[in-house]
């Protein structure tokens, strides 16, 4: 990728990474984009770096626009290593000496993941740097998603550095919001379901905080994807949607099968939810991977788990699902449980004890099939659909 | 006794206090001043809630 001037003096100096598929767990099928941005005014600052293995990319940008010696202060966002990975490059190319700015809980992160001693200046929220006709100010954002997180503003451009915070992973040509188009959000909804849903109650609190300071945004600059330039207001109204987990009229039906029984039963309950007027989606787990499940439930209303009992346990890809659902907190929905089993069938007493822990509204105490389930069997998961669709649709706007 | 961060899972134990940032070992979470954060991810007071 060649540098992209995104305002006068202002480049984005990233990388994308195309062949990326698995991010930590998360299905990343277009790949994604290590955003990094270099301003250059009396000062020159570097805000964040690369994945470790693009650093040498990333020098190459910064090269094509400065001599990387000639920055005079670097600004690490985020301590994750897809940001901070090309420290170590970059600190050497442009000065073990040089300052690195970062917040308290970043200083202390950075020293755990490098072992040079280098001029760390922690900072925190209100403080300010001149980079001479321009002023950098930092706000933290503990937990956003890792205590270190911070955002750098820049106040006469009003251009905000928002690490890691209204990103989504997708690597492309276009590196804006209005040459995209409405199909990256979709990438940023999967973005918020995966990594930030957990965090919903925080990122309410930090808009409420960014409307009292009064900081106005001409441009949003994410460490992953497009930029958003054209209307920064349209993605943080949507950040405010997902954060208080509004349902829609929706249901997903997730569920693993062994010999097509569970899926038969699945089949008929998403027909039921159908049948009240519920958008509802049988996903298997080995069918869809389990980060775009979570993309559908944030804003489903029911979650409908099914599970056959394999050695009197759940079968594997139900637990895995179960654990990763349960990290990221989903608020306020009605579930259920159902499953097939041969012999001795605990499944569905596994699935409604994480759901209860996840304070789910059980809505029945769930369907348990033996072998093979016939038209009667079907009938009963069809009128749990509809009966589940019924509360959906009260419940829901 | 105990109370968790309801936003990182750090557990605030009062046998051990919170030194580094000015809680003495031995010090009720009810003594913890009202503007106490959470030493792993800056949550306020009002984000821990007892252990269970």
């Amino acid at each position: 990728m060649k540098p992209v001037q995104i305002a006068e003096g202002i480049y984005d100096v990233g990388v994308n990474d195309w062949n990326i598929r698995d991010f930590h767990g998360y299905s990343t099928y277009l790949g994604t984009s290590y955003n990094a941005f270099l301003i250059v005014d009396e000062k020159i600052a570097l805000i964040d770096t690369v994945k470790k293995e693009f650093a040498d990319q990333l020098i190459a940008n910064i090269s094509q626009i400065v001599d990387p010696r000639k920055i005079d202060l670097v600004i690490s966002n985020h301590t994750e290593m897809d940001h901070s990975g090309g420290l170590a490059r970059v600190m050497h190319r442009v000065g073990e000496d040089k300052p690195l700015y970062c917040s308290k809980m970043g200083h202390k992160n950075l020293q755990r993941h490098f072992p040079q001693n280098w001029n760390y200046q922690a900072v925190g929220t209100g403080d300010e740097l001149s980079l001479g006709r321009r002023t950098l100010a930092f706000m933290e954002t503990k937990m956003l998603h890792w205590p270190d997180s911070m955002f750098t503003y820049l106040k006469e451009d009003k251009i905000l550095f928002s690490s890691d915070a209204f990103g989504q992973h997708y690597a492309g040509q276009e590196k804006f919001d209005d040459v995209v188009g409405d199909r990256i959000m979709p990438h940023a909804k999967k973005y918020f379901a995966n990594i930030l849903m957990v965090y919903g109650p925080r990122v309410l609190k930090l808009m409420e905080q960014v409307q009292s300071l009064g900081l106005e945004f001409k441009m949003i600059c994410p460490d992953h994807g497009v930029l958003w330039r054209d209307n920064p207001a349209k993605i943080i109204d949507a950040y405010v949607r997902w954060s208080k987990q509004e349902a829609k009229k929706k249901a997903v039906v997730v569920y693993d099968t062994m010999w097509h029984s569970t899926e038969k039963m699945a089949d008929a309950i998403a027909s039921g939810l159908a049948a009240a007027g519920v958008d509802a989606r049988p996903m298997h787990l080995r069918k869809w991977h389990r980060s775009d499940i979570m993309t559908e439930v944030l804003d489903a209303k029911a979650i409908i788990v099914g599970s056959p009992t394999l050695n009197n346990n759940l079968f594997p890809t139900i637990a895995d699902f179960l654990t990763y659902m349960k990290g990221l907190k989903p608020a306020g929905k009605l579930g259920a449980a159902f499953g097939s089993y041969g012999w001795s069938g605990e499944a569905v007493k596994f699935i409604n004890r994480e759901l209860e822990a996840m304070d789910f509204e059980l809505v029945d105490p769930g369907l348990r099939h033996q072998y093979i389930p016939e038209q009667d069997a079907l009938e009963k998961c069809y009128q749990l659909g509809v009966k589940i669709g019924e509360m959906v649709g009260a419940q829901t706007a | 006794m105990k109370y968790v961060c309801t936003i990182c899972g750090y557990v605030y134990d009062p046998e051990i206090g919170d030194p580094d940032n000015g809680v003495a070992a031995g010090t009720a979470w009810d003594d913890v001043p009202d503007d106490y954060e959470c030493p792993v991810c800056g949550a306020g007071k009002e984000d821990f809630e007892p252990e269970s």
